[in-house]
């Protein structure tokens, strides 16, 4: 009788101590701790870039006066007009050239602090991320005075030999070369720090091996260490790359886009239409022209860094 | 233990009693009983100007009972452009927000009409200029209240040593301290040949070309001189006319008598060149001069502020305007209104030029006559003609007469300094005036 009596209640219990047991089951896989411990950061982001970048979509659809839908218009608009096209070779000759002279100093840089005997090679690392870590519109501030017009200490010190003064951010040349060799100074350390980490993460025994089979020193880079960093190449490039492209305080600190326009890149261009211009449809749409086709170039290169790592 | 029954009537009458006294609570005059209000001024260059609108604001609340918060916003950075952006799409913020010159425009649907304070202090105070109607008015509608905090001339600014020893002219003498200009012979040739001898003297003008606004305001004021307008008022394209090519032939002469970086300057670059000693002359209001008399007192003593060259078309100057503008969505209209009220008073608009040196312009044509730029120095009177007390030169804004949203393109994209720099540099004038005539289209855009 006592068991016919106990029997709902015993199954009633086999229920709940199932349904706590799945929900215990479940907090305590991997993966569900890890999305909970994600979350303030994925609602960070979605609030900070989600909805900002949505927002930008929408009001890159709109007119000047931000009172009708115009769809495309903006960018039809655009594709007219002769700036845009030089915006958008100066943002690609700004960025690319900065990657790659930053790749391949960070990669010099990493070498150099990598042969330098781990006791004094953290005093190096320090120093040489110093320009990485000083906020850019302050450290442009100072490349400012270097290169002002009419009191350059550059052209100052070049006096001394007889030569200059060099219009460093009056000639259009001039210019871009100034506003891509501070962006190279600034970036440069982060992948000197990149490389240097994927430097020491190279077994020792792959360059014992190739020495023994006589490969010299360039063999070695080629063949061991460049194809061992490769991931961390693809990745450092790809940040670099839409960073730079993104960047907007070195060039609005050196020459805000001038002269004529000549160092003018998305942002800079951006900023000068929408906030200074009070067109922030048109503002929004060059600040969006750049998203699909760095979206399509980070697909490529995350895809080709996980067939990799398949493969590994 | 004794208790005392409530009747219905007495708990109807004691009902109606505290509710009734709910209801008033919030009109009993309180330390803030008018509510509060918010204001967003701009954060003044001169070292505590700031202040003087800060007591006339406090005056006016403790008056008033209005619970004040201000924010004095920097334009550096263009933070003040920023906020407005972001107040204007938020449709939230200050109550009042001060704006430069083309953003009562810009803003124009989101601000609060204040033809009913302006008609007030216009006879009070006089007629405002006529940049200032321009810049401030949409089809008979006062888009926002003129502010004299951070109006400014950009007019000339000499060094009386330096134009009279290359270029032999007495600047004083022109324009005495005191009494009107005698500059009938102070004309675009003159200011030419000027700039040629002071250039040749190793003081050259100090004249920029860049895409910022001292650049631009220059070259506006020279353009209009020659009658050069790149759009007219009705919005229609005048770039290719004989007025524009005087103007570029002008300025293409002019360029080759200024410093050779002049295409890469600021705003700060032309006060650097004075400050230092370097150059003859400046286009600035006397935020340079009051710079000089604080780090280098032997140049400050020596500078003149006065009027522009006249041009064939007439004596015209940069006059740069600020607004105070209260936004349609503000929660304290009125109040917002009777503190701009107070704060366009004569008295009120003494105070905060006297604590900006004399840099602050009120745009009234009664207000162009105060002490202060009597008695400023040294040299005493070097600011006597820098409000255009006897209007002797158009007050004009670059860009003008064209519609106000076009107007602030060209401007902001600094159309016209490009156009001298493209034809200096050796570009063929019909191929520079197809250029601008294609900018101008695309600032038509609505």
């Amino acid at each position: 009788m006592a068991d016919v009596v106990l029997q709902p209640n015993r199954a009633a219990t086999s229920k709940t101590v199932g349904k706590r047991g799945s929900l215990h089951k479940m907090l305590k896989r991997k993966s569900t701790v890890a999305f909970l411990m994600a979350l303030p950061l994925i609602l960070l982001i979605a609030t900070l870039v989600i909805y900002p970048a949505f927002y930008a979509l929408h009001l890159a659809t709109l007119n000047k006066s931000m009172s009708r839908f115009v769809g495309l218009g903006n960018f039809e608009f655009l594709f007219k007009r002769e700036t845009f096209w030089l915006v958008v070779q100066q943002s690609c000759i700004f960025a690319i050239t900065a990657v790659i002279f930053k790749a391949v100093l960070g990669f010099i840089i990493a070498h150099f602090v990598h042969n330098i005997p781990a006791k004094g090679q953290r005093k190096w690392r320090g120093m040489l991320l110093v320009p990485w870590v000083i906020p850019p519109a302050m450290s442009t501030l100072a490349w400012l005075w270097l290169f002002d017009p009419s009191y350059s200490a550059f052209n100052y010190t070049l006096s001394f030999f007889g030569i200059g003064p060099i219009p460093w951010t009056g000639d259009a040349y001039w210019a871009r070369f100034s506003v891509i060799l501070v962006n190279i100074w600034v970036g440069a350390p982060f992948f000197m720090i990149m490389y240097l980490a994927a430097l020491k993460s190279v077994p020792d025994q792959l360059y014992e091996a190739a020495a023994i089979d006589g490969a010299n020193w360039w063999q070695r880079i080629w063949y061991v260490t460049l194809p061992m960093m490769r991931n961390i190449i693809a990745i450092t490039t790809l940040f670099s790359l839409i960073v730079t492209f993104a960047n907007f305080d070195i060039v609005r600190i050196l020459t805000a886009g001038g002269p004529l326009d000549h160092t003018h890149i998305f942002a800079t261009w951006a900023f000068r239409i929408g906030i200074e211009g009070s067109d922030i449809p048109l503002g929004a749409s060059v600040s969006l022209f750049m998203v699909p086709i760095l979206a399509v170039a980070a697909i490529f290169i995350l895809r080709d860094i996980s067939k990799r790592g398949n493969e590994a | 233990m004794s208790r005392r029954k409530l009747s219905r009537r007495q708990f109807v009458a004691a009902t109606a009693l505290s509710s009734a006294a709910l209801i008033t609570a919030p009109y009993v005059r309180g330390a803030h009983a008018a509510g509060k209000l918010s204001i967003g001024f701009w954060d003044h260059w001169v070292p505590g100007a700031n202040k003087a609108s800060t007591d006339i604001v406090n005056a006016w609340a403790e008056k008033e009972k209005v619970e004040v918060q201000i924010d004095y916003i920097p334009s550096q950075g263009n933070k003040n452009l920023l906020t407005i952006a972001a107040e204007a799409q938020a449709k939230s913020g200050h109550d009042i927000l001060a704006m430069p010159t083309w953003w009562p425009h810009a803003q124009a649907e989101l601000l609060e009409p204040m033809n009913d304070v302006m008609d007030g202090l216009i006879k009070q105070n006089g007629e405002p200029n006529g940049t200032v109607k321009y810049l401030g008015q949409s089809k008979g509608k006062w888009l926002a209240v003129p502010a004299s905090v951070g109006s400014q001339i950009k007019g000339p600014c000499s060094r009386i040593d330096l134009m009279k020893q290359h270029a032999g002219i007495d600047v004083q003498a022109l324009y005495p301290a005191g009494a009107p200009p005698k500059a009938d012979s102070w004309n675009l040739d003159t200011f030419l040949k000027a700039a040629e001898a002071c250039q040749k003297g190793g003081v050259p003008f100090g004249i920029g070309l860049g895409e910022t606004s001292d650049n631009v305001d220059t070259a506006g004021a020279i353009f209009q001189s020659f009658g050069a307008a790149l759009v007219d008022e009705k919005g229609n394209l005048t770039v290719k006319t004989d007025a524009v090519r005087q103007a570029l032939e002008f300025y293409k002469k002019l360029i080759s008598f200024l410093p050779p970086d002049a295409g890469a300057w600021d705003d700060s670059s032309n006060n650097k060149w004075l400050v230092s000693g370097r150059g003859a002359m400046i286009m600035n209001p006397p935020s340079a001069w009051a710079v000089a008399k604080r780090d280098a007192p032997q140049v400050a003593e020596q500078c003149w502020t006065h009027g522009f060259p006249a041009g064939p078309k007439g004596r015209y100057a940069p006059y740069l305007a600020y607004f105070w503008g209260t936004w349609s969505f503000s929660k304290n209209k009125e109040a917002a209104k009777s503190v701009l009220r107070a704060l366009s008073q004569s008295d009120a608009i003494e105070k905060m030029c006297v604590a900006s040196g004399g840099y602050d312009l009120p745009c009234y044509e009664k207000l162009t006559t105060l002490k202060v730029w009597q008695e400023e120095g040294p040299p005493k009177g070097t600011l006597y003609h820098y409000p255009n007390p006897h209007n002797h030169q158009t007050l004009s804004i670059a860009a003008a007469p064209a519609p106000p949203k076009i107007a602030q393109q060209i401007y902001t994209q600094a159309t016209l300094t490009k156009m001298c720099l493209r034809y200096h540099k050796g570009e063929p004038m019909e191929k520079v005036l197809a250029w601008a005539e294609g900018e101008c289209e695309g600032f038509m855009r609505s």
